[in-house]
């Protein structure tokens, strides 16, 4: 260790190995996937995946991802809930890309990606 | 990124209740699953609950799964790591809230109170894995010595935290450092002592095994203070976890260039040894220490001269317990104010104490200085079990003393307990209720000092001897009061004649009984009663005639053959042959047996 | 300087010095039992306890460092009190055999309870109970008379660096002993008996052998003969009361004729004997590529050391028996033969400086008439106990002197008991015989005086001869390391065991921690000896005529085969693997 910037550097880079170690804050993202036998059935697991993937390519250390139980709609699996700003967000039917494209704009830049959401289709 | 964190206790209460077998089926579990890049198992230090140990907690949910069992692992697993189903029975029932939501387990009253400085990483990180300590701020606070500050600037915050010696007497940690630096002398060491002997004390093995990186990072921060180069941590060998992780973290902070030379490119070197200590109570004595780590039988040495002048190999020394550098890098990084806020005006900061005895929570706990110890017993303790009526409390182990229930409103800082003849010590607390005979209790702890005397002077080698056979004679009947005041003075010739601190403390739990419960003495010596039923000697078992129904069950079970009687006629015991085992007692249906 | 107030009495004395030493300066006497000068400086026994102002309990004078301004009291009544329940205590765990213990009257605590009068006995309760240790011919260790002062256990391990003895166990339970307990038999260690000479108690002791002695007396078939060694007679005296470093040789031999003894020798002869043997072993040595350097080997203590510690060392040591052994071998054959007595019959008595001496006289190789050379070694003590309890009063005896012809000595043997004796001795022969000239000047004075090793190059007739001398074990191994890794090159080095040499021996009259803290024993009792030498007309063992006499009798030549088989012995290596 040479430097404080490389103690710092290392850090950041173990941060995303810890972030989850906690409840969630209230300032923070909740993500929640569901993962009941329907969920897991319609294609949860990739879309869990892509989240996890995605929230650690971005460094986002705000965020937590889980994964819950059957929320009562089957037919709608594979789901995505976000918590964010008191707010919740049901996504429903989705995919990796989707999920991909929840994080980058709805989690990152804040615009809910209405076209996912459950009542939309 | 991991979707979800399963933090398994590693500390000895949870390992000795399997925790480690539980950790490994996780593992595997988790593999067999495909999940382990999604789900991250760790074993970590002690969580301080331990009496519902073994304990695992997983996180986001915080789900704080308490007394789990190996065959919980399935369910754990099948339902909460992949369906997200909390199991429910399992939760530490404290943190089910009544409508069955789960309550952060910093809601619960066991935490509530409690403020976790020293332990603040135990029970979160890995304490086998460095870079998991750095993810929490590890060795910023080294960087920033090394980087940012002199020697003395360190010296003068750590003094202006007003951080005092957890170990024991309460020493201001940056004085100790302070002198240490003014030695002359180009060799100096740093000495860690985490010899933990106080009965029922276990706050630095917790640390040792949960967060053992923030030590060895205070210990270079001390290091660099006072000018050493080369430090000790002497651990008592009976801490087998304690010391392989210790090992462990050396060398990952060798790895790291985080001991070894020129650390953070500042020109400063510094590394560590580890010296096992053979289970000898007197080693936590500073200079007892110091000679064992030379290699010699362990015993005290006078002073002066001081270790900050003429310590370990004669070079000037500084010894600091764990607990206290636990709390170093913390004042660095967040500043002395921040320390200073915390606690009392004499004894900054929070303190960790270790539960015990007749209290429903069992562990450890670090509180604020000044909590009172009506806070730790009832809010956080929970009370005494089974509904007892609280009695008294011990502090500081077999150096401290007695402090009734009258004076459960004090709030513990370092000053007011000595003001009411106990003191801090490590941090052991016990609590006693009713059914405890104080001076049975004397007796216990004043056993202690006798067994861990090292022999070497007089005072204490035959004094303590003498005072314990004349405790023996009180809890025998067969003392007289004159004896009462010769305990007394031979107390303090003990305290005044001692070579160490061993001695010169070890009569205080005679004493703090003495004066506060001289009654109880009183009984014993006048009335030839023990009023708890505790002193076998003293005790009757009688048979009340009224009650007894006759049904011969306290004869049968007899193991002497002391109780006769027809059967359906009232029995009668024979004190003479009564070995007062208590049996009959325990097997009488109708209450007819009583201790008089 | 550090000034302070004791007894508010103003002193002034260096810094560093203790509250002990400067209690001393102003006149006031601090009672100690643990405290054995630059030896044992531990503060264990609390007995020396002081009040100083503003500290938080008493504090232990003997190791307290004075600092400006102290205020101490010494004399409180506090102080008195914690003094008297410490004697109390340690009682409360003592044999209390005091109207037969060896040490009464000159025991420490004895003097101590007396002064504090501890005649109560208030804290009655457990007492260590264990069997003495006399698993060896030369001492028994009593540790129910121990008052764990460990005095015996700093001069072994500083003073000799033996250590063979340390503390085991802890609390109540501490006791000294050998390693794994065993006994002192199976222990490394080399009998030297300084830790008898520091005991302040009676829980260390010489295996007396006076019964033994007075059974031989009474036994009208024996001839008994005694020997003292060189530093007995420099000695002996105190234990009557005489100042130390007095010489008592003639009422010594007067009272041994007293206590039955039938003929009165001298070992200083055998001493003069030896420097004839050793002498001309050193010569043969050196003109035949021998081993050197050559040891000395007349003290025991020392040699055991070689055997136990430096074993590939054995061949340095000079192969001649010590002067005691070579007196009991002279006795048994030669003179036996001349008075015409079965050797089976002479009963032959060492008196001596020195406890290894009794294991000495039970060696193999030690036995040149086919009977022991020696049969009884008493220690000087061990006399004066003698002469006490047969009611003869020492002070008022005439002088007497030796028997012929086996009590003539010279000069050369009576300096034997000091350290560097020896070699002075040797030298002044070596010398003569070498050049064959008389020397000018006998009076070798760099190898005297009491420090540690000395050393010293002479030119002998163009040989020269490069000597060292070493006393105290310690210094013993600086010497034996150097020669180990071949750092010097010495032709001769004497090594005595006990610091000092044989007057400061583990057999001579105890001298409490008080005294030896006032007065150096060693210079003291050796000056006896030098003023002995100065005063006689011959100073060199060659010139002996007793010694010239038996050689022309009954040896021919000093290393005849002769003198070989009856005046040299041979060593064993004790080293455990």
């Amino acid at each position: 260790m040479k430097s404080l910037e490389e103690l710092r550097a290392l850090r950041e880079k173990m941060k995303s190995q810890t972030d989850n170690r906690s409840v969630a804050g209230s300032d923070e993202t909740v993500i929640k996937v569901g993962m009941a036998t329907c969920g897991i059935a319609a294609g949860a697991r990739p879309v869990l995946d892509a989240l996890l993937d995605e929230a650690d390519k971005r460094q986002l250390h705000n965020v937590s991802i889980s994964q819950t139980g059957c929320i009562g709609m089957c037919r709608m699996e594979p789901i995505v809930e976000v918590f964010k700003d008191g707010q919740k967000y049901t996504y429903v039917l989705m995919t990796a890309e989707k999920a991909r494209k929840v994080i980058n704009d709805h989690v990152v830049n804040g615009n809910v990606c209405k076209e996912f959401l459950i009542g939309e289709n | 990124m991991f979707r979800s964190h399963i933090l398994v206790c590693g500390g000895t209460g949870c390992t000795s209740g399997n925790s480690m077998k539980i950790y490994e089926a996780l593992v595997d579990r988790i593999k067999k699953e495909g999940l382990e890049n999604e789900v991250h198992v760790t074993k970590t230090g002690c969580f301080g609950l331990c009496a519902y140990g073994p304990i695992m907690i997983v996180y986001p949910e915080g789900a704080f799964y308490s007394q789990v069992k190996l065959e919980d692992v399935d369910e754990i697993v099948n339902e909460h790591i992949i369906k997200g189903r909390i199991v429910t029975r399992l939760l530490y029932k404290e943190t089910v809230g009544e409508d069955g939501s789960i309550k952060a387990l910093n809601d619960t009253n066991f935490y509530k109170k409690q403020h976790r400085v020293a332990l603040r990483n135990c029970g979160v990180i890995n304490p086998e894995k460095i870079e998991e300590y750095i993810a929490y701020d590890g060795y910023e606070a080294l960087g920033k010595v090394l980087t940012e500050m002199t020697p003395q600037d360190v010296i003068d915050v750590i003094s202006k935290s007003g951080l005092r010696g957890r170990g024991g007497a309460g020493f201001p940690t940056g004085r100790k450092w302070q002198f240490a630096k003014n030695s002359p002398g180009k060799k100096k060491y740093v000495c860690c002592n985490a010899d933990e002997g106080d009965p029922g004390a276990f706050m630095d093995r917790s640390i040792l095994e949960g967060d053992p990186h923030a030590v060895i990072e205070a210990m270079a921060i001390a290091a660099y203070a006072i000018g050493s180069d080369q430090g000790y941590i002497y651990v008592r060998a009976e801490y087998p976890i304690a010391v392989q992780r210790l090992t462990i973290a050396i060398k990952q902070a060798r790895e790291y260039g985080l001991l070894g030379k020129n650390i953070f490119n500042s020109g400063f070197n510094f590394d560590l040894d580890i010296r096992l200590g053979a289970g000898a109570f007197v080693c936590g004595e500073e200079t007892a220490l110091m000679t064992s780590i030379e290699g010699h039988r362990g015993e005290p040495r006078p002073r002066p001269p001081f270790p900050a002048v003429k310590g370990l190999f004669g070079k000037p020394t500084i010894l600091n317990n764990v607990e206290t550098y636990a709390n170093v890098p913390q004042i660095i990084l967040k500043g002395a104010d921040w320390f200073a806020s915390m606690g009392t005006e004499k004894s900054r900061g929070t303190k960790v104490f270790a539960l015990g005895g007749k209290i429903h929570n069992t562990g450890l706990v670090e509180i604020p200085m000044g909590t009172t110890m009506r806070e730790i017993i009832y809010d956080i303790g929970g009370g005494c079990p089974n509904g007892k009526k609280f009695k008294a409390a011990q502090t500081g182990g077999p150096s401290g003393g007695c402090i009734p229930a009258h004076l459960i409103d004090t709030p513990i800082d370092y000053d007011n307990l000595i003001k009411i003849g106990s003191m801090m010590g490590s941090g052991g607390l016990i609590v006693m209720d009713e059914d405890n005979c104080m001076v049975d209790i004397a007796k216990f702890f004043l056993e202690f000092t006798v067994d861990e005397s090292c022999g070497k002077c007089t005072a204490c080698r035959i004094g303590t001897k003498r005072l314990y056979e004349m405790l023996c004679k009180v809890t025998d009947g067969t003392a007289t009061m004159e004896d009462l005041d010769k305990m007394e003075e031979l107390c303090y010739y003990i305290k005044e004649n001692s070579l160490c601190g061993l001695g010169q403390t070890a009569p205080n739990p005679v004493l703090s009984t003495l004066h506060y419960f001289r009654d109880e003495y009183e009984a014993h010596v006048r009335d030839k009663r023990c009023p708890a039923g505790v002193c076998k000697k003293l005790l009757r078992y009688q048979i009340v005639a009224d009650k007894c129904k006759g049904c011969t069950l306290c004869a049968r079970n007899c193991p002497v053959g002391a109780i006769s009687g027809t059967v359906k006629e009232p029995h009668v015991i024979d004190p003479n042959k009564c070995i007062k085992c208590g049996v009959c007692m325990e097997k009488c249906k109708f209450g007819a047996i009583i201790k008089a | 300087m550090v000034h302070l107030k004791i007894n508010n009495i103003p002193v002034e004395v260096k810094e560093g010095t203790t509250i002990l030493e400067a209690a001393k300066i102003a006149g006031i006497n601090i009672p100690t039992l643990c405290y054995l000068k630059e030896i044992n400086e531990i503060g264990a026994c609390r007995i020396c306890v002081v009040e100083v102002k503003g500290a938080r309990s008493l504090v232990a004078a003997c190791v307290y460092p004075v600092n400006e301004g102290m205020e101490v009291f010494t004399n409180t009544e506090k102080v008195r009190k914690s003094r008297k329940t410490t004697l109390e205590l340690l009682l409360s765990d003592h044999k209390k055999e005091c109207l037969s213990c060896v040490r009464s009257t000159n025991c420490e605590l004895q003097k101590l309870s007396n002064e504090y009068g501890c005649d109560e006995n208030r804290f009655k309760g457990a007492r260590t109970e264990c069997e003495p240790d006399s698993s060896t011919s030369y001492l028994v260790r009593d540790n129910e008379k121990c008052i764990l002062c460990r005095r015996c256990v700093a001069v072994c391990k500083k003073v000799q660096e033996v250590a063979v003895i340390a503390p085991a166990r802890r609390g109540f339970n501490t006791h000294i002993a050998c390693a794994f307990e065993s006994d002192l038999a199976d222990a490394a260690c080399v009998a030297c008996g300084q830790c008898v000479a520091v005991c302040p108690t009676g829980a260390l002791h010489e295996r007396e052998e006076i019964d033994n002695v007075r059974d031989a007396i009474n036994d009208p078939e024996k001839i008994v003969v005694v020997a003292p060694a060189p530093a007995v007679r420099a000695a002996i005296g105190e234990e009557f009361g005489y100042p130390i470093g007095t010489n008592t040789e003639g009422k010594m031999f007067t009272a041994m004729r007293m206590l039955g003894f039938d003929k009165v020798f001298d070992v200083n002869f055998a001493a003069d004997l030896t420097i004839m043997e050793e002498a001309n072993e050193l010569i043969e040595r050196v003109k035949n590529g021998g081993t050197l350097p050559m040891f000395t080997s007349c003290s025991p203590g020392w040699i055991r050391y070689v055997e136990y510690y430096y074993p590939e060392l054995i061949p340095n040591l000079s192969s001649c028996k010590s002067p005691m052994q070579m007196f009991g071998a002279t006795v048994k054959t030669y003179w036996a033969q001349k008075e015409g007595i079965d050797p089976k019959n002479i009963y032959v008595v060492g008196v001596m400086p020195c406890t290894a001496k009794k294991f000495e006289k039970t060696r193999d190789d030690e036995n040149a008439s086919g009977y022991p050379d020696i049969d009884a070694v008493l220690t000087t003590r061990e006399l004066a106990k003698m002469i006490k309890t047969s009611g003869i009063i020492y002070n008022e005896l005439p002088d007497s002197t030796f028997d012929n012809p086996l009590g003539e000595f010279t000069g050369a043997g009576v300096i034997f008991g000091a350290t560097g004796g020896v070699m002075e001795a040797a030298l002044r022969t070596a010398a003569e015989t070498i050049t064959g000239k008389p020397l000018d000047n006998i009076d070798f004075k760099q190898v005297r005086g009491t420090k540690g090793i000395k050393e010293a190059e002479y030119d002998l007739n163009g040989l020269k001869v490069k000597v060292a001398v070493a006393s105290g074990l310690t210094n013993a191994k600086q010497l034996c390391e150097k020669i180990k890794k071949g750092e010097c090159d010495y032709t001769f080095v004497e090594v005595m065991c006990c610091p000092g040499g044989c007057v400061n021996g583990g057999g001579q009259p105890i001298q409490s921690a008080y005294v030896r803290r006032n007065v150096d024993l060693r210079s003291k009792r050796a000056k006896a000896l030098y003023d002995e030498d100065k005063k006689l007309k011959i100073r060199k063992s060659h010139e002996n005529k007793a010694i010239q006499e038996l050689y022309k009798e009954f040896f021919e030549k000093p290393g005849s085969h002769k003198a070989h088989e009856i005046l040299h012995t041979s060593y064993v290596n004790r080293k455990k693997r």
